[in-house]
């Protein structure tokens, strides 16, 4: 493993190692442990401006860097598109200018354009976290996850994770994915072909269209949301014949393993992609990867953020 | 060893047989200095500080025949050079028993120099919560103190120039010999 962490930003998993990875899970470990103390604050990123910039609406994302940031002592100011001059015609570049004028040295982005981070990280000086960016990436989801399924099963290499639904414009997926392969994991996609196509298979994952198939051999299945707002009806059947087909239903969760993991990245479509029982279940960890979102990204934000500028 | 340059001159300042040695004699002096064995805690600092620490806590138990509690504080969260580093070392999960109140907390390092490691140590130690006391003990104090920082217990006192550096290399955690080497530039 390599024993340093060199980079300024975060912008995706498909340009990180494997041992990049792996330097993010085990300083994870780190402040994870930090949430047991009395003190849940450490002053590692004190005098640091964290910018959360959301373009897109997210709660929990943003409030999950934003109380990381807290923990870590920084100071944190949250600016919504709504509130935003973008909708003035402010382009990104010039409002991201003006916020490393205020000196902001940790910019967190969620925006609808794939490569928006990238472009920012390019021409600031202060770090950059993707926090989703269009259909691209969202490095911190995958790596909760990562850090979810090495948490309780001890290891990645060698499992077989399912990744089930809507896959084609999922940049949880794609993260995952990424992360997934690189630490040695077997990924089956799996959903309608409208939303689960061959071309996946190039990344070097296997696809299937029949949940049947894959949940009985399955160590850790996550369950992406229906992005049912998001949906057009080409790509999309409609929301009953969906669930008929790929809902975990009660009765399809009896061919998981035992020790299979249900995942889940949240918000839930109770009764969509999995139903209530569920999600509540023995097998669920979806309340852990919510407490795990957060040490994940203290980590991320001490690493990036606590680099020389 | 690892490979020198060779411009660098290694000088052994203790074997395996002196640290032992020392590490022991530091053991008596925290009974001496501890009525109360329970309430100790060592609470070493990653990485050599945490295999010093243990084999103090086996020496008390095998002159005491009492077990004391050990830990680990890792420092890296606490340090007060974040955001001057071109590159950042692994950190490492923070150990203690908790609640921390009415004991003894006892940091074990390999070497002592500025004291900064040591001011985050405390730092950290008192996000556990509030402990009876804290004290020190170090296998090499090398001096150059930057803060007011003192050792309760040391194994060796060893005056050095800033530009000479001190390699402790442990069994445990280097898979090597043990020793403490002086390696002038």
């Amino acid at each position: 493993m390599t024993s340093r962490w060199t980079r300024k930003d975060l912008l995706g998993l498909r340009e990180l190692s494997a041992d990049e990875i792996n330097f993010v899970l085990e300083t994870t470990d780190a402040f994870k442990q930090v949430g047991t103390r009395e003190i849940k604050k450490v002053p590692a990123l004190r005098g640091k401006t964290l910018v959360n910039f959301f373009v897109e609406p997210s709660t929990r994302t943003r409030t999950s860097f934003e109380l990381a940031a807290f923990r870590l002592s920084a100071d944190v100011i949250n600016i919504a598109a709504t509130t935003s001059s973008l909708t003035k015609g402010e382009t990104l570049k010039d409002t991201a200018r003006n916020l490393e004028a205020l000196h902001a040295d940790i910019i967190v982005l969620r925006h609808s354009s794939a490569g928006a981070s990238q472009f920012l990280a390019n021409r600031l000086k202060a770090s950059v976290i993707n926090a989703g960016d269009g259909a691209h990436e969202h490095p911190t989801q995958a790596l909760l996850d990562l850090y979810t399924i090495r948490e309780r099963r001890g290891k990645i290499a060698g499992l077989h994770v399912a990744i089930i639904g809507d896959i084609l414009f999922s940049r949880v997926a794609r993260s995952n994915i990424f992360g997934l392969l690189k630490l040695g994991a077997r990924v089956t996609l799996v959903g309608p072909s409208t939303l689960v196509p061959r071309e996946f298979e190039k990344l070097g994952v296997e696809v299937s269209h029949k949940i049947e198939d894959i949940l009985p051999n399955a160590d850790v299945v996550n369950l992406l949301r229906i992005q049912h707002e998001r949906q057009r009806r080409e790509y999309f059947p409609g929301l009953g014949e969906y669930i008929r087909l790929f809902g975990l239903t009660k009765q399809r969760a009896k061919l998981l393993k035992p020790e299979c993991l249900i995942m889940h990245p949240g918000p839930i479509n109770r009764g969509v992609e999995i139903d209530s029982e569920i999600a509540d279940g023995l097998q669920s960890v979806i309340l852990d990867q919510v407490t795990n979102g957060l040490a994940v990204r203290m980590a991320v934000l001490y690493l990036c953020g606590g680099i020389a500028s | 060893m690892k490979p020198k340059q060779n411009s660098a001159a290694s000088v052994p300042i203790m074997d395996a047989e002196a640290i032992r040695r020392a590490l022991r004699r530091i053991a008596h002096e925290i009974i001496e200095g501890n009525p109360k064995l329970e309430s100790i805690v060592l609470a070493g600092i990653p990485s050599r500080g945490v295999e010093i620490a243990r084999r103090i806590g086996t020496f008390i138990s095998e002159i005491e025949k009492a077990q004391v509690e050990t830990g680990v504080i890792d420092v890296a969260m606490h340090r007060d050079d974040v955001g001057t580093r071109k590159e950042l070392p692994v950190v490492r999960a923070s150990k203690l028993p908790v609640p921390l109140e009415d004991r003894t907390v006892i940091i074990v390092d390999d070497v002592l120099y500025t004291g900064r490691t040591v001011r985050a140590a405390m730092d950290a130690i008192n996000s556990f919560g509030r402990p009876a006391r804290i004290q020190l003990a170090v296998l090499i104090d090398r001096g150059h103190r930057e803060l007011p920082i003192r050792p309760d217990y040391v194994g060796k006192n060893l005056p050095t120039a800033t530009r000479e550096q001190i390699q402790v290399r442990l069994q445990e955690s280097d898979d090597e010999p043990d020793g403490v080497y002086l390696e002038k530039q």
